[in-house]
């Protein structure tokens, strides 16, 4: 059993009021907060060992050097990585799956097929089109169900010699629906595919082991889990990683460089160009090590919990619809009140204290499935409590009665 | 009535309000009598993009004045364009575009000029102001 309340002491930013009501945080998949030891963390670094690093000879480089590569090595442990070199720092989801896409730009020829599914995050669409654009290849996509699910049988179908990258998500932002991407990674290994898994969701909530799933490549963003902003990894499998060529050229990444022809360094430098952001990559580390301090069968179990209440007093609510009903489904709700613009519902929580995502979740496809303009979307992490959600369920009644 | 003499009076009417609920319900109400946009002007050229909800905004001659129709799928928005259509509408090219806007942080709508939002209600002005630009560049010709 969790002790919430000694868990919200840790985050400073829950106390504090928002348009003079307590501040009910629940748009975790946006961003999550962060625990003092982060911000401490963060603030010491650059009181104590800020220096570039593996470049310098001096002891602060050195140090600042370490704590960034010890980092790594947490990371690698945390995901099961067999390498470390395995384990890149981007400033996020989006630059790692950008890191992806460009590198297969060598790779493709027009009539190669690149499949997505009808889930996606735009970062995780997008930076295929324009692959797709560049190289002539050819985008597929995997429908969905009315319950938000992936229709397997319709991916199975889509699956051919032609296909040489799969990319989804390991949980919806916009709906919180869990895929099962062991299942679409076996088969899409079994055509020769490389598939591509962005983590972005899935991190705050559940441990991903890379090896056990198999996958190719596994993007996510730090400052979903409970990491600073700006910070974010890729992990690729060694042999990928030494395949795809550099996507930013600079400092670091190289092992010599003269005007006729400069040779690239070893993994993973050979993708980290420039100076990165040190602090960031080394507070990671403290976040996750934070996470498992609480441990993430502990944060499921309460997280599932907080799901199930949040489901159960909404679908109180009169006119109350919510979409991504599958089964295997993160501590994400996203809904709509019959007849009331989403837009309406989340300005008027919001004065009430409630933080809440209205809009599309930057995932239109879904909302055209559904024919609807967006959805409030309410995200859940382990700090918040059954308290907050009768709080957003009141908030939400008070709302639904001004607008009708 | 000039617009800055509708502007003092819709901050007038806002000042009675002592908190956001009677704030926001007026606008609501204020939705509810917005001049609609007839529905063979709602399209994609007179919707404004960038808004979490959609708005389609139409603008006409009237002899020297301009005059503005609109609609929005979200309440909220409606009553925020209905008080600029109240200011705006019925007002000279010329007039518009020298007009400023700060009476909408004097009825406490600011957040809703910030970025994130915002688009919404930025794009709304700049659309009114389009509008006067286009047609007074028209008149002048």
């Amino acid at each position: 059993m969790l002790d919430i309340q000694q868990i919200r002491a840790d985050f400073p930013i829950l106390s504090q009021k928002v348009n003079g009501k307590p501040l009910v945080y629940f748009d975790n998949g946006a961003t999550s907060q962060k625990p003092q030891i982060v911000i401490d963390a963060e603030v010491k670094y650059y009181q104590e060992i800020n220096a570039n690093i593996h470049r310098g000879v001096h002891t602060l480089s050195q140090l600042a050097t370490d704590a960034y590569e010890i980092s790594r090595g947490k990371i690698k442990e945390h995901i099961n990585a067999k390498f470390a070199h395995e384990v890149l720092f981007t400033s996020g989801t989006t630059h790692g799956i950008n890191l992806v896409s460009n590198g297969f730009a060598s790779i493709l020829k027009p009539g190669d097929e690149v499949i997505v599914s009808s889930l996606e995050h735009h970062s995780n669409i997008v930076p295929w089109q324009m692959l797709c654009e560049k190289t002539g290849a050819v985008l597929k996509v995997i429908p969905i169900d009315e319950n938000g699910e992936l229709i397997l049988e319709d991916f199975d179908a889509l699956l051919s010699e032609k296909t040489k990258v799969v990319t989804l998500n390991h949980i919806s932002n916009a709906l919180g629906i869990i895929n099962p991407i062991k299942y679409i990674i076996g088969k899409a290994h079994a055509v020769g595919a490389a598939v591509l898994i962005d983590g972005a969701q899935a991190v705050p909530h559940l441990k991903p082991d890379v090896q056990e799933l198999d996958c190719d490549f596994y993007a996510f963003s730090g400052h979903k889990m409970c990491g600073p902003t700006g910070t974010g990894i890729l992990y690729g499998k060694e042999e990928w990683l030494n395949k795809l060529p550099p996507y930013q050229g600079g400092g670091e990444m190289i092992k010599e460089v003269t005007f006729e022809k400069t040779t690239y360094a070893d993994l993973p430098h050979k993708f980290e160009a420039g100076t990165p952001n040190i602090a960031g990559g080394i507070v990671l580390g403290t976040a996750i090590d934070y996470l498992n301090s609480i441990g993430f069968e502990n944060i499921q179990e309460y997280e599932n919990e907080l799901l199930a209440y949040a489901t159960k007093r909404l679908l109180e609510i009169e006119g109350l619809k919510i979409y991504g009903t599958g089964k295997n489904k993160a501590s994400v709700v996203s809904f709509n009140i019959d007849g009331i613009h989403p837009y309406d519902i989340g300005s008027i929580i919001d004065k009430l204290g409630i933080a809440v995502r209205t809009g599309h979740h930057c995932a239109q496809p879904i909302m055209n499935f559904f024919c609807i303009p967006g959805t409030i979307r309410a995200s859940f992490s382990f700090y918040n409590t059954k308290e907050e959600i009768d709080q957003m369920v009141e908030a939400v009644k008070k709302a639904q009665t001004m607008l009708s | 009535m000039t617009i800055k003499e509708i502007q003092n009076e819709i901050i007038d009417e806002f000042s009675m309000f002592d908190d956001w609920m009677q704030r926001y319900e007026y606008i609501i109400e204020l939705g509810k009598s917005l001049p609609l946009i007839e529905e063979k002007y709602k399209t994609d050229e007179n919707l404004i993009k960038g808004c979490q909800s959609k708005v389609w905004l139409q603008g006409e001659q009237n002899d020297d004045k301009i005059v503005f129709t609109a609609d929005s799928d979200a309440i909220l928005t409606k009553g925020i364009i209905a008080i600029l259509i109240r200011a705006f509408s019925n007002q000279k090219a010329e007039d518009i575009i020298k007009a400023d806007t700060e009476f909408i942080d004097e009825i406490g709508l600011k957040e809703h000029l910030s970025a994130t939002r915002a688009n919404g209600l930025v794009s709304m002005i700049k659309n009114i102001k389009m509008y006067a630009l286009a047609f007074d560049a028209k008149n002048k010709n």
